[in-house]
């Protein structure tokens, strides 16, 4: 299946879920990453049982707390 | 109050702008805007809001400039070192548009003092560098209702959201909740973010344009990639939610940070 992650399009397999996704695309700090699936927010508790389809876009929210 | 003359000249290229005109920079000038962290982020807002003519500029900041500070913090120069940042950020300011107002707070803000302090301005500018900070500011602004704009850095990235309220979404709906202090690094670059978030103020203040409200914009300087993500009201979110648990502003335990400020 297809996915679109920060709006760019990659390959991956079939049954993949949210969880997965964050290991597979190496996100530093999973933990502490907002997802969101086609513009609604996965909560981390759904992440492992969060499957996802072909087409979906992806986007990994990080926290950014600099700004000094 | 009509403008003077010296004014005229000052704004024309604001006043010359059909979107902005003489009615809206008479709103730029009738406008108080808080500045929490005269920093990385604070800096060019600062001084882009005192160029524009924003009549009251308001800024919160603890610490003094030091010299590693100098690097990103325009607003402060070498002679500054050593003095208290909302000092030498006011004289930045004086210098460069005398018809400012500043009101400066040299401490930090605290559940106890965020509502008395935002309810005092239009318009809310979070340059602070700790989530417990950006956290206390996001349910202070929610609950006095008040608008701001939120920006986080890290090393060459930003990103930069704007709320309103009743409308949202907030802060908190994006990420909940402050991570474990030393969780997620802090980190410190700037220049751009600041600048957009005095846009956003500007855009508020004059209403013009569409605000970065309902969007995170996100900036990688080194791809130069801007991208705008769309984000919504979480339901349930603690403080902007229809039944909020967070009703009064709460502070969290600081995070360490991994370089001097």
């Amino acid at each position: 299946m297809e996915l679109f992650i920060a709006g760019e399009k990659k390959s991956f397999e079939d049954g993949l879920s949210v969880s997965k996704l964050l290991e597979v695309e190496k996100v530093e700090n999973p933990l502490y990453v907002t997802v969101s699936v086609n513009e609604q927010f996965v909560d981390q508790q759904q992440m492992p049982g969060r499957i996802l389809k072909d087409g979906d876009q992806i986007e990994f929210l990080y926290f950014m707390g600099g700004g000094r | 109050m009509a403008f003077t003359n010296e004014q005229l000249e000052r704004y024309s290229r604001n006043i010359i702008l059909k979107e902005v005109s003489s009615k809206g920079q008479k709103k730029l000038n009738d406008a108080k805007v808080l500045i929490i962290g005269a920093g990385g982020l604070g800096a060019p807002a600062a001084m882009y809001l005192a160029a524009a003519g924003v009549g009251t500029i308001g800024l919160c900041d603890a610490d003094a400039v030091d010299l590693s500070n100098l690097q990103r913090q325009i607003i402060h120069t070498t002679e500054d070192v050593g003095k208290p940042k909302v000092q030498s950020a006011l004289e930045t300011i004086k210098a460069l548009n005398p018809d400012v107002e500043v009101e400066t707070l040299q401490g930090l803000v605290v559940a106890d003092n965020i509502l008395s302090l935002v309810e005092q301005y239009d318009f809310i500018i979070d340059g602070t560098d700790n989530f417990p900070a950006k956290f206390l500011i996001n349910d202070g602004c929610v609950i006095a209702k008040k608008p701001f704009s939120h920006a986080g850095i890290i090393r060459f990235q930003g990103q930069l959201t704007t709320y309103l309220p009743d409308q949202g979404p907030c802060y908190r709906c994006i990420f909940v909740q402050p991570p474990p202090p030393d969780a997620v690094p802090t980190c410190r670059q700037a220049g751009v973010i600041g600048s957009l978030q005095a846009m956003e103020a500007i855009k508020f203040i004059v209403g013009i344009g569409t605000l970065l409200n309902g969007s995170l914009l996100t900036y990688d300087a080194l791809k130069m990639d801007f991208r705008k993500i769309k984000v919504h009201r979480r339901p349930d979110c603690a403080v902007c939610g229809p039944n909020p648990s967070i009703t009064a502003p709460v502070d969290y335990q600081t995070a360490s940070c991994d370089l001097k400020t």
